[in-house]
């Protein structure tokens, strides 16, 4: 598993802390790295469905490789959303599709925040994302 | 003061939640069950499961005698005037679509029928699918400053071409009793047929349908302490003899051929199929177990535990209540602060409470809210339960702002 310098550090940062304390702590700081996305990118049209709270995703790519951006009005899983984005962007569409994401967030203490009982979306986020990604490499 | 609950011991999976350190406040979405309950369902199976109303058989006789002893403790718990006018359905779910399809028949294009503003999706998506289907018009009662159906306004909606009223007893976000006795007398001078959504109502005091003088009222068991998979459509005689069959199987028939076939009459020929008898024998044992209690106990001990909720909340800064409850549940918001973050946070900490829409999206809509956090109360809950609830509310929100 290649991981990128940022996805590394992240890794480096959430596998050292053990409190679920310090972790919301550090996925708040995270979620603040998320790049912002403008007023137009806000729309509908670009909104994830099946989250309790309001969530974007902006499809895009750098050469061959996925650039997801992404954004909420929750602060907790702003974080989230940029530890996922880290795993993914950067990747092909291929690559993406070996990618076991649920292990990602395992290794960053994170496993229940993907499990599909939780409402906060991030697991509708994560489907959107392989959707896109599939459609894009069609 | 701890205001312990008498009743706690009898819910075994208060010992799995404090071994685990769950703080379980999340009894409007489901009920933990009393031993009385789970002794119930596993003596069904323990003593041989058998269908009902079909073998000769002496566990088939068994079976049905308890699943009919519990319609019977139901008309009884509800002040029925006879057990026939007890349905078993799958919940308050099944019971409202039953509803929807069974009178279908009654409407003609232009027909209106009038709902709340405050429903849950389960009594309003029936009644907006049905008036879909049908060129209906669906009338939405609005909602009064404290949070209730707004009298007059009902006054003046509810008029000559409305043929059904259909409205929650207590709000699931508001916590509210609503002014049942005029608007279903409201709906009776337009001699309009009424349902009562009593999913969240039927878990608090006990209630004289008679008195009450509905068409229709529907619950769930599993939110009165009783298993899920099993609810109650009760409905007044006159008004289950104008519902069309709806499902089509076993049991509902007197006689079948291949093209035609003869439905039995209420309460049977509305159940097809093999009813959750587990769960209904499950029902009688909760009712048999609830009824065995001190009733003022258990409404005193809910009014305490409110109290202390609400005043609990008060102390927060920023903290919105979105109604002030009449009982068993507080919905609120905090300025600033992502109801998503902060059901996070106390998620972590091992808090069940709820956050979200609640079902209602279009109250929550209307109310200018994404969503809110609804503690919620049953008569097992202690004081203790709600000073971890205010720990770790607290700890929430010092790392939120
Ligand atoms: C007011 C109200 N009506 C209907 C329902 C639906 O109940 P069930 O999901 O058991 O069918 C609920 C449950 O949340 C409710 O609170």
């Amino acid at each position: 598993m290649n991981l990128t310098p940022a996805a590394q550090a992240a890794l480096d940062a959430f596998a050292h802390t053990p409190g679920w304390e310090q972790r919301a702590r550090l996925l708040m700081q995270w979620g603040e790295r998320l790049e912002p996305l403008s007023e137009e990118e806000r729309c509908e049209a670009n909104r994830v469905h099946g989250c309790e709270s309001t969530v974007w995703l902006v499809p895009g790519h750098i050469g061959g490789a996925l650039h997801f951006r992404a954004g909420s009005d929750a602060r907790l899983l702003r974080g989230l959303l940029a530890l996922l984005l880290l795993r993914v962007n950067g990747l092909t569409a291929d690559e993406l599709s070996e990618v076991d994401v649920a292990d990602w967030f395992a290794q960053l203490g994170l496993a229940r925040q993907l499990s599909s009982s939780r409402s906060n979306g991030l697991n509708a986020v994560l489907q959107r994302i392989r959707a896109l990604a599939t459609e894009a490499s069609l | 003061m701890s205001l312990p609950s008498p009743w706690r011991a009898d819910f075994p999976a208060f010992a799995a939640f404090t071994a685990s350190a769950q703080t379980y406040l999340d009894s409007a979405a489901t009920a933990q069950k009393p031993q009385a309950v789970l002794d119930a369902l596993l003596g069904y199976y323990l003593e041989g499961a058998a269908n009902v109303h079909r073998a000769q058989h002496a566990p088939g006789e068994r079976a049905t005698l308890a699943f009919e002893g519990t319609r019977r403790k139901v008309a009884q718990w509800l002040n029925a005037d006879s057990p026939e006018e007890i349905v078993f359905t799958r919940g308050s779910t099944e019971g409202l679509n039953l509803l929807a399809y069974g009178l279908e028949h009654l409407f003609v294009e232009g027909d209106e029928i009038a709902v709340s503003a405050l429903e849950h999706h389960a009594n309003l998506l029936p009644w907006q699918q049905l008036a879909r289907r049908r060129n209906l018009k669906l009338v939405v009662l609005p909602l009064d400053a404290a949070g209730d159906i707004d009298l007059e306004q009902a006054d003046a909606l509810i008029g000559p071409r409305t043929r059904l009223l259909a409205v929650s007893q207590l709000s699931n976000v508001l916590g509210r009793w609503q002014p049942l006795a005029p608007l279903l007398a409201l709906a009776r001078a337009q001699d309009a047929l009424t349902v009562v959504d009593g999913a969240q109502g039927v878990v608090h005091g006990r209630h004289d349908l008679q008195a009450l003088g509905c068409d229709f009222y529907v619950f769930s068991g599993h939110k009165l302490y009783a298993p899920d998979g099993c609810g109650v459509l009760y409905g007044r005689r006159r008004a289950l003899a104008q519902l069309r069959h709806w499902q089509f199987g076993g049991e509902m028939v007197q006689y079948v051929d291949y093209h035609e076939a003869r439905f039995r009459p209420p309460p049977l020929g509305f159940e097809a199929g093999t009813p959750a008898i587990a769960a209904t024998v499950g029902l009688g044992a909760a009712l048999d177990y609830l009824g065995a209690q001190d009733e003022q106990a258990i409404v005193a001990h809910e009014a305490a535990l409110h109290q202390r909720l609400l005043a609990g909340l008060a102390r927060f800064d920023g903290l919105h209540l979105l109604s002030e409850s009449h009982t068993a549940m507080a919905s609120f918001v905090v300025e600033g602060v992502h109801n998503a973050d902060l059901s996070h946070l106390l998620s972590e900490q091992g808090i069940a409470v709820r956050a979200g829409q609640h079902c209602a999206m279009p109250l929550l809509r209307r109310l200018g809210m994404p969503g809110a956090i609804r503690v919620s109360l049953g008569l097992y809950n202690d004081g203790d339960d709600l000073e971890r609830f205010f720990a770790a509310f607290h700890h929430a929100l010092e790392l939120l702002r």
